[in-house]
């Protein structure tokens, strides 16, 4: 492989102890990868600060410990706890809350911008096209190659700190043009364009994708030019929690898919799909094992809540009111958040009986994870996951039906594609 | 049985073989504090991994995967070795951190063959070199 002099003084401890680990381990990865060498990066969003043990918190303070900072602006992915003000279920599991507590408070010694959100393409001052980025958060990952044309692989914890020390990342895989080419094609002319243009049919088209494709490359044909950001958020998320997508290319709609030959190189994908609407029916029915019935919680905000979601949501439930028994969260980043008071759609959203998360996750914090029974979720990612991690029974559906829900306290379903 | 692997993350071990027939997450569907699966859809659910040389075709999901590797081999609950069906960054970077932290070694080895037809009671034996026995 070849190395820099730089990152040859790195691996050789001649920049301090905490540079040459994070250098054996970007080089430990490189030779994995089957990288010719290594590139610079500019940004990175961090997901080691997410405690799982002690071996985070060790980590982190073998850098701290030596002084290390990081070397390009390093924002921060959600944590386990909310850090602004008691969580609403204190009690549980003190000494873990502590520990991730201190992990945040060691990451931001060592330099990075405290965010804690999965969703760090929403706020300003981040990367653009073409820039090499180092992620983790997996519908970041996705969204910021595939709606933002900036490059990044799916890094892992640890890597993903020891990549941001060095301003260093192997070169492969999506970093490089070849590694970015449509494999599998998407088509979706036989699905009516009202249908197209909802949110929820983005989510169903992210999770299919994901089923279909694994970690294959697609090329969506037929998405309307419009699509907004929440949605395309949607396919995103929804694409790599079912399957494994990084990268996605909407032609027309991302800026590496102006055409068909600019999604692919010239070279179209063997396989093509055509999406039915049996598919999406069957895509539905799949991520709403629950059912009818009383709904005990209502999650939205997986990825974080935007503040056009907010926007949104403030307009469908002001002046109306939670059902007694429901518990409505919504989960966003502390930025969106305070963007969102600044408007008054806080107000109105807790006003009605909702309850705002910042810095997590509504399937990590503890107040979640006392749930039980039915809960409704707009996301086709939660509805994915949050069963396997919670002991519930989810519904998938609208934003609009996750409100009517909340209000009269069960699943509420529209006629409609709203 | 003789094979020769590539060396992800080098080191000694011997122990049972456990061959795992799906990728396993070892963020979310795994306990580092007990060393069993727990993930409800795989197959050898319940399965204990601590103390085994783990062969499986490659991990599973999460950017937790390195944390959850360095987790369990920290609290004593991780492999004695990693045999993988493919390479697998994540996988090799949780056994080079616990050993920079912790001092515990785990090699990492990808083994170009199908998995399935590894014996599956046998003792496996990895060298320093990727060399593995199983007898």
């Amino acid at each position: 492989m070849e190395l820099s002099p730089a990152d040859r003084e790195m691996l050789a401890g001649e920049r301090g102890e905490a540079l040459q680990f994070a250098m054996e381990l970007v080089v430990g990865a490189a030779r994995i990868l089957g990288a010719p060498r290594l590139i610079d990066a500019g940004f990175a969003h961090i997901d080691a600060c997410h405690y799982f043990g002690r071996a985070h918190l060790d980590f982190a303070r073998f850098f701290t410990e030596r002084g290390a900072r990081f070397a390009i602006p390093a924002w921060t992915n959600t944590v386990p706890v909310t850090l602004i003000g008691p969580d609403p279920r204190e009690g549980e599991d003190p000494e873990g809350q502590a520990e991730a507590r201190e992990l945040t408070g060691l990451y931001a010694a060592l330099g990075a911008r405290p965010v804690w959100t999965c969703a760090p393409y929403q706020l300003p001052g981040g990367p653009g096209l073409g820039d090499q980025i180092i992620v983790g958060e997996s519908n970041a990952v996705a969204y910021y190659n595939s709606v933002i044309g900036a490059r990044t692989n799916k890094y892992g914890d640890f890597l993903d700190v020891a990549c941001a020390m060095t301003a260093r990342v192997p070169e492969a895989g999506l970093h490089c043009d070849e590694g970015r080419r449509a494999q599998i094609r998407f088509d979706l002319s036989e699905i009516p364009e009202e249908m197209r243009r909802t949110e929820l049919f983005c989510h169903l088209l992210g999770y299919l994708m994901g089923r279909i494709a694994g970690t294959r490359i697609p090329a969506i044909t037929g998405l309307p030019g419009d699509t907004p950001a929440d949605s395309l958020k949607a396919i995103a998320a929804a694409g790599a929690a079912s399957g494994g997508i990084a990268l996605f290319h909407a032609v027309g709609v991302t800026p590496e898919a102006p055409d068909m030959a600019s999604a692919t190189g010239g070279v179209d994908p063997a396989e093509i799909v055509t999406m039915t609407r049996e598919m999406l029916d069957q895509a539905r029915a799949a991520l709403s094992p629950a059912g009818e019935g009383p709904v005990s919680m209502v999650a939205l905000g997986t990825p974080h809540f935007s503040l056009t979601e907010l926007e949104r949501l403030a307009g469908l439930i002001a002046g109306r009111r939670v059902a007694d028994g429901v518990t409505l969260y919504v989960s966003t980043s502390r930025f969106v958040a305070e963007l969102a008071r600044q408007k008054g759609w806080l107000d109105q959203i807790e006003a009605a009986g909702g309850t705002i998360l910042v810095d997590t996750c509504t399937y990590f914090a503890p107040p979640v994870r006392a749930a039980k029974g039915r809960v409704m979720t707009n996301s086709a990612k939660w509805a994915y996951y949050a069963p396997g991690m919670l002991p519930i029974e989810v519904a998938f559906g609208s934003l609009e039906e996750c409100v009517e829900s909340a209000v009269r306290g069960s699943v509420a379903r529209s006629t409609s594609w709203n | 049985m003789e094979l020769t692997g590539i060396v992800l993350h080098p080191g000694m071990a011997r122990a049972p073989l456990l061959v795992l027939d799906e990728p396993l997450s070892f963020w979310g569907g795994f306990d580092p504090g007990t060393g069993r699966i727990i993930d409800r859809h795989h197959p050898q659910r319940g399965s204990e991994i601590a103390g085994q040389v783990l062969a499986m075709p490659g991990s599973r999901g999460s950017a937790g995967t390195p944390a959850g590797v360095a987790e369990a081999i920290r609290r004593g609950c991780g492999p004695a070795a990693i045999l993988l069906g493919a390479r697998d960054v994540n996988v090799a970077i949780g056994a080079m951190v616990a050993a920079r932290l912790y001092g515990l070694i785990v090699p990492v080895v990808t083994v170009e063959t199908c998995l399935e037809s590894l014996p599956p009671d046998g003792i496996a034996e990895i060298a320093e070199d990727g060399r593995i026995t199983i007898t």
